[in-house]
C-alpha cells in the first residue's frame, strides 16, 4: 500500500503542476459570473438555470481532468524512460496501475472539492440555502463515477497507442453511456436480430455513468435520494473499477516496458 | 528591400488599401439580402437555425416547470405534445393525450428500476409548488423565465413565447410592469398577433382594471383575427373564443347587455360547448327583459 500511495502522491502533484485544471476551473468561474449578472425580469431569485450551467461546466471540466490526466500517465512514464527504473526498485507492476488510478482519482477528487465548493457558494448565494447533503451526494456520486472514468482511461492506454486516440475513444464512450446508456435496451427493441441480441448485450455489459449523474435533482431541489440506493450505486462503481483495472494489471503484464 | 523605412510604407499602403477596400465594399453589402450584419447576435451567429435552438429553450422550460420530470426522445411524449406551461394559461389548444404521470412505462429491467432512483421520477408543475408540494412555493415558476426570454431573443417570430412568459410574470410573478413591456416588444415583433393582444387585454382587464384599453385591443384581436384565411381560423378557434367570451363578459360588467350577447353569439360559432354560451345567452336574455320598464297601467 505504501508504495501505491506513493505513485498515487506524485500524480496528485502532477496535476497542481499543470495548468489544465486552473484554466478549467477560471473558465468556469468567468462563464458562471457572466452568466449570473444578466438581468432576467429584475428578479434576483432566479437561480436555476445558473446551477444548470455551472453543474454542465464542472461536469465538462471534471471529465477533462480525469481522461486527459489518466490518459498520459503510463505513456508519458514509457516515453520518459523512467517506467523501468521504475518497476526495477521494489514496485511491482499492479500496484503502478493501482497507484497511477488511486493518484487520478484522488486528483479529480481534489479538483470537484473546488469545483463543488464554487457552486455551492453560487447557489447560495442566490437561493440563501445550503443543502450540504445533497450536494454530498451528488459530489460523491459524481466521484465514483470519475473513478470508474479513470479506470477505463487507464485500461485504454495499455491498449491503445497514443493518449490523444486514448481520450478520443475514452471521451466518444463515456459521452455515449451518459446520453443513450439508459435508453439502449429501448432502441434495441426497434431491432431485428442479431443486433437487437448484441445492443442488449451492451446495455446490461456498460458502466450505466447515468446513474451517478443527480445534476436534475440538485438543479431542481428535489428531496435527498435514500442512502440504501446510493450505497447500492457506489458499490456498483467500485465492482466496474475493480472490473477495470484488473484488465489493466492483465494487460500491463504482458506489455514490454521499453 | 529590407529598410525598416521600405516595411513602414509598405504596411501604411496596405492599410489605405482596406481602408478604401472596405468603404467600397461596406455600402454594397449592406444592401445585400444576404447579410446578416443588420441583425442581432443571435441572427449574426446562427442564422435561421435559431428557430431550432428557440424551440428547444421553450421545450427546457417546459421541462423546468416540471422541476426536470420530462420525456427523452426515447419515452412515450403523448402526453407532453402541447407544453404544460402553455396549457396551463388556457389560451393554447391541448394536443396532449395519455397519462402525463407515467410516460417511463413499467419497470423494464433491473437496471431500469435501480436507475429510476436518480433522476426526477414524478409528475409535478412548478406553479403548484414543484417536488416539495409547498404550494406557498409557486413563485419558483420563476425559474422557467430565463428559457423562454432566450426562447423570445432566438425567435421574435413566435407570438406563443411572448403570451405565456407573460402570463406567468402576471400571474404568478406579479410583475406586471415587466409582463406588458414584454408583450409590447411581441407586438412590435408581430404586429398581427391576435395572441399577444389578446394576453395584453387581458393584463389590462384584470391587473390594471382599465377596461376601455381591454375592449379596444380585444376588439382589435377579433379583427386580426377575423383576417385568417379558413384553415388558419379553424386551427385557431379556442383563442377567438377566450377573447369574444373576455369580451362578452366585460360588456357585461359594463352593462352593454346587448353587446355582451352578440358577443357569446361569435364565440358559439366556433365553441366546443355552444351549449354552455347558449345558458349563459339566455341567463342574460332573461336579465336584459327584466331591466326593460313594464309599461304603466292605464290610469283612466
Amino acid at each position: 500500500m505504501k508504495n501505491i500511495f506513493a505513485v498515487a502522491g506524485v500524480v496528485i502533484k502532477e496535476l497542481y503542476r499543470r495548468k489544465d485544471f486552473y484554466v478549467l476551473f477560471i473558465i468556469t468561474v468567468l462563464i458562471c459570473l457572466v452568466m449570473a449578472s444578466v438581468n432576467i425580469f429584475n428578479d434576483p431569485k432566479i437561480a436555476r438555470y445558473l446551477k444548470e450551467i455551472c453543474l454542465l461546466l464542472v461536469w465538462i471540466s471534471s471529465l477533462v481532468i480525469a481522461i486527459t490526466t489518466t490518459a498520459r500517465q503510463i505513456p508519458a512514464e514509457r516515453e520518459n524512460r523512467t517506467l523501468l527504473p521504475l518497476l526495477a526498485k521494489p514496485l511491482t507492476r499492479p500496484q503502478l496501475i493501482f497507484g497511477k488510478f488511486f493518484g487520478c482519482w484522488f486528483a479529480c477528487g481534489l479538483a470537484l472539492l473546488c469545483f463543488y465548493i464554487f457552486f455551492g457558494a453560487l447557489a447560495a448565494a442566490r437561493e440563501h440555502q445550503w443543502p450540504l447533503l445533497d450536494y454530498f451526494q451528488a459530489a460523491v456520486m459524481h466521484w465514483f463515477m470519475l473513478g470508474i472514468v479513470v479506470a477505463m482511461t487507464l485500461l485504454g492506454s495499455l491498449v491503445f497507442a497514443a493518449p490523444s486516440s486514448n481520450s478520443t475513444i475514452c471521451f466518444v464512450i463515456i459521452g455515449g453511456i451518459l446520453f443513450v446508456g439508459r435508453h439502449l435496451d429501448q432502441v434495441a427493441t426497434s431491432m431485428h436480430e442479431p443486433l437487437r441480441a448484441i445492443v442488449n448485450a451492451l446495455y446490461f455489459t456498460i458502466p450505466h455513468l447515468e446513474f451517478y449523474d443527480l445534476r436534475d435533482l440538485i438543479i431542481h431541489n428535489w428531496p435527498l435520494i435514500e442512502w440504501k440506493y446510493i450505497v447500492l450505486a457506489l458499490l456498483y462503481a467500485t465492482a466496474y473499477i475493480f472490473a477495470f483495472l484488473l484488465g489493466a494489471c492483465l494487460v500491463f503484464r504482458r506489455k514490454p516496458v521499453n | 528591400m529590407n529598410s525598416p523605412r521600405i516595411i513602414f510604407l509598405l504596411l501604411l499602403a496596405l492599410l489605405v488599401f482596406c481602408f478604401g477596400l472596405a468603404a467600397q465594399l461596406s455600402p454594397q453589402f449592406q444592401s445585400w439580402r444576404g447579410s446578416r450584419s443588420g441583425g442581432d447576435i443571435f441572427n449574426v451567429v446562427l442564422g435561421d437555425s435559431r428557430r431550432m435552438f428557440a424551440q428547444s429553450f421553450y421545450v427546457k422550460a417546459d421541462a423546468y416547470y416540471h422541476s426536470g420530470y420530462y420525456p427523452t426522445m426515447f419515452d412515450n411524449k403523448e402526453a407532453f405534445q402541447t407544453q404544460h406551461m402553455a396549457e396551463d394559461t388556457g389560451a393554447v389548444n391541448s394536443n396532449n393525450h395519455g397519462d402525463e404521470e407515467s410516460f417511463l412505462g413499467p419497470k423494464r429491467n433491473w437496471i431500469d428500476a435501480f436507475g429510476r432512483h436518480f433522476f426526477p421520477d414524478r409528475h409535478t408543475h412548478l406553479d403548484e409548488g414543484g417536488p416539495t408540494d409547498d404550494l406557498s412555493g409557486s413563485e419558483n415558476v420563476r425559474e422557467i423565465l430565463p428559457w423562454l426570454k432566450l426562447s423570445a431573443d432566438l425567435d421574435p417570430d413566435n407570438p406563443q413565447t411572448y403570451t405565456v412568459t407573460a402570463y406567468w410574470l402576471r400571474e404568478r410573478m406579479h410583475k406586471v410592469a415587466e409582463a406588458d413591456v414584454f408583450l409590447h416588444e411581441g407586438l412590435r415583433n408581430n404586429p398581427d398577433s391576435y395572441d399577444i393582444l389578446f394576453e395584453l387585454g387581458r393584463l389590462y382587464d384584470e391587473s390594471y382594471h382599465d377596461t376601455a384599453r381591454a375592449r379596444n385591443v380585444w376588439e382589435e384581436a377579433v379583427r386580426k383575427w377575423m383576417k385568417l384565411d379558413a384553415d388558419a381560423q379553424s386551427d385557431n378557434k379556442l383563442v377567438f373564443e377566450q377573447i369574444t367570451t373576455h369580451l362578452a363578459q366585460l360588456e357585461e360588467n359594463a352593462g352593454n347587455l346587448p353587446r355582451a350577447i352578440d358577443w357569446l353569439h361569435a364565440a358559439q360559432k366556433v365553441s366546443l360547448t355552444p351549449d354552455v354560451l347558449q345558458k349563459r345567452i339566455d341567463d342574460l336574455q332573461k336579465k336584459m327583459n327584466a331591466l326593460i320598464p313594464v309599461a304603466p297601467a292605464k290610469l283612466y
